[in-house]
């Protein structure tokens, strides 16, 4: 690396820029956390310290956790996500190997026609969603709302699949083949392990906007016992509005998992991003 | 002939499943929800009208005032990313860049964690920051003595929806900021030294070297930025509720659309309008992807290494 391009003012002035940012992002997800810890009259008299001694109180996650059923909503955004997660992974690897591997008619218009919806979104179309859900019995059930992430994630889980699984190598596969191998075992024991890191990336991707959806929830969902996490803080932040305390404690509840999952797999978010594997 | 010519049940067998649940869901729904935009409901009974409701919506004032109010918000909304998102994530993404930069990884996490927040989450957080009430916003303000330029941004119609478009731009600036990232850590050093052989460093490597290469980048984080605002609703719905207030002034096609179809307040929902509305969003995002893939995709250089 040539010295000339950076000089100390320039790394001064990079870091402050980042740093700002990194004030900028964080502060407001620090504000939230922070207060939540305190009690109602040490929230709006000094909004900005750290809670000690005397502000310190958890009324507010008392409250949450006696009106609103948190750990039920929590439990069905887990569901909800891990079974979505699961068919987008089994069903888009699945048609991914079929575009990569085989040679047959209506290959690439089948590509094409799998890959429609990574551009157009699957809201356009709730109207009828809500509609096919009501008719078949399934409106207000978790099972409507993994069908709908299902579809959503397919396209571009087939699409950076199927990249990768042209990059397996025919001679293990044919191999295989030659001991006797079916179809279906050289896909579940040959090439799925060998496509693990591809797989990983779509799961980080797709983890995040199921987990965070407003729309088919409120829409599919809304019952009690259906309610996912971000519905849920949404109903509940709705009704207590006034209690400050209850809604910043709320709040806070509805981060957590979302930053755990991130410090957990942040290395392979950001690794899937510079990667290229949505180029 | 004959035996070459059985059928490969693998092949089916391996794609049935995600294109069953990808055409049932997701292609289906899509052309009903076209086709349902040409029928209306008397009575409990559905009739066709053809384009009766897109004449409804455009031609009656009513109508037509609502739809074009959001539709304008839209666009305002959209022009706020491209024009503070991106650059914003261009010029983080510039920094981060920068081979031997300390403590990169942990500026590049930090920065994308408003990226995994819920709308809801983003949407209240904001809300009771620049509440009056609460007071964090003008009690900054007032420290650096710029307490006068402190108004109650999400309450006042002139500045509610740009407010919103920020908080958006706040949310989402890592992800322009990754991919740029991507593109940049993808330009050959060698390229970069050959330039510097010319006296072309710094600022002037930027603009000259490494944005003409970074193009197409910015070609699909548009498009991804076109798509994801012209189907927006979450965060709009989160901080302001389904009528988008104050007076409308933050509604846009996906609070419109929400409104229609479920109804609220006094008016009954309807589903043929909402699927109205729909369809002239999907005719919108299709005009942008076509412009993209065939006005802008095509006509950029792209340069293999």
């Amino acid at each position: 690396m040539n010295k000339a391009r950076r000089s100390p003012v320039n790394v001064i002035a990079a870091h402050a820029v980042l740093i700002t940012y990194v004030l900028i992002a964080l502060f407001p997800v620090f504000v939230i956390l922070i207060n939540s810890f305190k009690t109602r009259k040490a929230i709006f008299r000094e909004p900005l310290a750290l809670p000690d001694a005397d502000s310190f109180s958890l009324i507010g996650y008392q409250t949450v956790l006696k009106q609103g059923d948190f750990f039920g909503y929590f439990q069905n955004s887990m569901i909800v996500t891990v079974a979505s997660l699961f068919f987008i992974l089994l069903f888009g690897a699945m048609a991914a190997f079929a575009l990569a591997e085989y040679r047959f008619r209506g290959n690439t218009l089948m590509g094409l026609y799998l890959a429609l919806g990574i551009m157009i979104p699957i809201r356009i179309g709730t109207v009828a969603i809500l509609e096919l859900m009501v008719s078949t019995g399934l409106v207000n059930t978790l099972l409507a709302l993994v069908l709908v992430y299902t579809a959503q994630g397919l396209p571009l889980a087939v699409f950076i699949l199927s990249e990768f699984m042209r990059g397996v190598s025919d001679d293990l596969k044919n191999a295989g083949r030659i001991d006797g191998l079916s179809e279906y075992t050289i896909f579940f024991r040959l090439v799925l392990p060998l496509v693990r890191p591809a797989m990983a990336t779509v799961a980080v991707f797709n983890m995040i906007p199921i987990w965070n959806d407003l729309w088919f929830p409120l829409i599919l969902a809304p019952a009690e016992e259906t309610k996912t996490l971000t519905l849920g803080s949404q109903v509940f932040i709705g009704q207590f509005v006034t209690d400050w305390n209850a809604v910043l404690s709320a709040l806070s509840m509805a981060i957590l998992p979302v930053l755990i999952l991130y410090v957990i797999f942040s290395r392979q978010l950001i690794r899937g991003i510079t990667s290229g594997a949505v180029k | 002939m004959a035996s070459r010519r059985q059928v490969r049940w693998h092949i089916i067998v391996f794609l049935a499943p995600a294109v069953l649940v990808y055409t049932a869901i997701m292609i289906f729904p899509l052309f009903n929800t076209l086709r349902l935009a040409l029928f209306t409901e008397v009575g409990q009974v559905r009739s066709f009208v053809g384009l009766d409701n897109f004449r409804t919506l455009f031609g009656d004032a009513r109508w037509s005032e609502s739809f074009w109010n959001a539709l304008g918000n839209n666009f305002w909304f959209f022009v706020i990313h491209m024009l503070v998102q991106n650059p914003i994530g261009i010029l983080l993404a510039a920094i981060l860049s920068h081979p031997r930069l300390r403590f990169a990884a942990l500026y590049r996490s930090a920065i994308f964690i408003p990226t995994i927040l819920s709308f809801v989450i983003v949407g209240f957080a904001w809300k009771l920051i620049l509440s009056p009430i609460w007071g964090i916003a003008p009690g900054m303000l007032d420290a650096v003595g710029l307490k006068f330029l402190y108004a109650p941004w999400l309450g006042k119609e002139e500045y509610a929806l740009t407010t919103l478009a920020l908080v958006s731009v706040w949310q989402f600036v890592g992800i322009p900021m990754m991919l740029i990232y991507a593109a940049l850590l993808t330009i050959p050093e060698e390229i970069l030294e050959a330039g510097e052989c010319d006296g072309i460093t710094g600022a002037a490597a930027f603009w000259k070297i490494k944005l003409p290469l970074i193009l197409p980048s910015i070609g699909i984080i548009s498009i991804l930025t076109f798509v994801g605002n012209f189907n927006a609703f979450d965060l709009i719905y989160a901080a302001q509720g389904a009528l988008a207030g104050p007076d409308f002034s933050t509604d846009i096609l996906g609070t419109f659309m929400y409104r229609t179809f479920f109804g609220f307040q006094l008016q009954l929902g309807d589903p043929h309008m909402g699927s109205a509305i729909a369809t002239a969003m999907f005719a919108i995002i299709l005009i942008g992807v076509c412009i993209y893939l065939f006005g802008i995709q095509t006509r950029m250089r792209r340069y293999q290494f």
